[in-house]
């Protein structure tokens, strides 16, 4: 490995106060695994790249986004056919949204398949599905922002669920609605969630996350013997490759958001019956269809009772993975992690597909 | 002596340092809860005229801030219920072709009475009474 080079004489005066000998040399000892698997390696910057086109298209739509229920659609409505390119950035920022879930969620399952997340590799994997939670919540803090019909259902259903939590339940939802229903109190508090609360809380620990990876560096799938892997240098050939990788994201959002924009739909009335053909967003058609499913009661307890503790069982036992992956002599279960990985893929496109031709 | 006295100060500046800190996040905590809206409880609404409404048809009316399903069932049949789906808080709609209650959320399904038929509603919907004064229609709550 070649010694980091010396500082040119001009950024002398800049590494004297910031040090950036120390970020040369910590570039230069990264490497990345280079085996048939190394494509998956680049879906975690994908996602970073997604989220980034997030806080850029979503700082612009605040520019003329109004959170009030006499405004909030009419605002979409002006940014879609009078702002110039607003139908643009409006579609790239749902687009995007879209997007970085999918690439969040194969990262996830690459992270599975490839074993990334043993020893000691447990908190990137916890932080990691923080992130996809957190995600997931900007996802549905931001589908009731136009204010339309779909929207507006979608959000009654998901904050009624919440009051199924037991104990703390009803308490959950009206801090969740602002009141007993769903209305403009539900709005400005989904927008302060949506582009303050979250955005924080994702920095904060995707710092954390990215630190991680930066302290353990690349796992390289345990079938492969570690003296044989073969690496590449992060900077800057692994960099470039992400770079190109990032590029070609951007052609394929730029595509989906310019042939097919978002739509806005009906304007939401809270004195309406909702539509049918309703359904929420693609990430969260598995539950949705399973909501369907379950009847009202099984065995004396409600049928939302039970939905609730089933998706609750199924998330812990999906965040503690590094922690049952691992049997008693210390080595890692990786027929039991790959069936359980293949299980919750086919689990959730069976249901995604149900609920969506159903 | 010396590490009583250590330890009560050290209890005591924990102790004051922890109340000062739960003084501050408490008012926040209490801040995120709105407030319980004093309403006046509305237990009669005008639904219109009976000639706005055609035999086996609804319509959803407010009460109130509540929603409520007013069918028509034949010239002189009428019926209310509480459009707000039981199951997860949708708001129902009245199927003409099967002449039942429908939620479009999940697939329920009310009969005339309220009654679940199938889907995972777990209660019936809460009935109102509908009279007929002249012309008009009256929805009002049970007794």
């Amino acid at each position: 490995m070649p010694a980091a080079k010396p500082s040119a004489p001009d950024s002398r005066w800049i590494d004297e106060r910031i040090g950036i000998d120390s970020i040369r040399s910590l570039l230069a000892h990264k490497t990345v695994p280079v085996h048939s698997a190394t494509i998956w390696y680049y879906f975690g910057g994908i996602t970073l790249f997604l989220f980034l086109i997030q806080v850029v298209t979503g700082i612009l739509l605040m520019l003329y986004y109004r959170p009030t229920t006499t405004e909030a659609y009419e605002s979409i409505q002006f940014i879609m056919t009078k702002v110039q390119f607003g139908w643009l950035i409006r579609s790239v920022h749902s687009w995007s949204a879209n997007l970085m879930i999918l690439a969040a969620f194969i990262h996830m399952f690459s992270v599975v398949f490839l074993h990334a997340y043993r020893k000691p590799r447990e908190l990137t994997w916890l932080s990691g599905i923080a992130l996809l939670g957190l995600a997931l919540t900007f996802g549905f803090s931001g589908y009731l922002l136009p204010w339309n019909k779909i929207s507006y259902f979608a959000t009654k259903v998901g904050t009624d669920m919440a009051s199924w939590v037991p104990l703390i339940g009803p308490g959950l939802a009206r801090v969740l609605r602002g009141g007993e229903d769903v209305g403009g109190a539900t709005l400005t508090r989904f927008f302060a969630l949506h582009v303050a609360v979250l955005p924080g809380l994702t920095t904060l620990l995707l710092l954390v996350h990215l630190a991680l990876v930066q302290k353990h560096g690349i796992s390289a799938p345990p079938w492969l013997e570690p003296s044989k892997v073969r690496s590449m240098p992060f900077f800057p050939n692994f960099l470039l490759r992400e770079l190109m990788a990032w590029y070609g994201a951007l052609a394929v959002l730029g595509c989906l958001a310019a042939i097919f924009p978002w739509e806005l739909g009906e304007k939401a009335d809270p004195f309406a019956s909702a539509p049918a053909g309703i359904r929420p967003e693609w990430y969260f058609l598995a539950p949705f269809y399973t909501l369907k499913l379950i009847p009202s009661h099984v065995l004396m307890l409600d049928g939302e009772l039970i939905g609730i503790l089933g998706f609750t069982l199924l998330a812990l036992w999906w965040v503690t993975l590094p922690f049952w992956a691992v049997d008693r002599e210390g080595a890692t279960r990786v027929r039991w992690v790959t069936g359980a990985g293949v299980f919750l893929i086919a689990y959730l496109s069976v249901f995604s597909i149900l609920g969506y031709i159903r | 002596m010396q590490d009583g006295r250590r330890s009560f100060v050290q209890w005591m500046l924990g102790g004051g340092f922890t109340a000062s800190i739960l003084s501050f996040i408490y008012p926040a905590i209490r801040f995120l809860d709105p407030p319980k809206t004093t309403e006046a409880a509305v237990n009669e609404v005008p639904a219109g005229k009976t000639t706005d409404l055609k035999p086996n048809a609804a319509k959803i009316v407010k009460f109130g801030s509540a929603p409520v399903l007013l069918l028509r069932l034949s010239e002189t049949e009428w019926k209310a219920h509480s459009a707000v789906c039981t199951h997860l808080n949708c708001t129902v709609q009245y199927d003409d072709v099967k002449r039942l209650i429908w939620c479009a959320c999940h697939n329920g399904y009310y009969d005339l009475n309220g009654q679940v038929v199938s889907g995972p509603p777990p209660k019936p919907l809460k009935e109102f009474v509908v009279n007929i004064r002249g012309e008009e229609v009256i929805i009002s709550r049970q007794a």
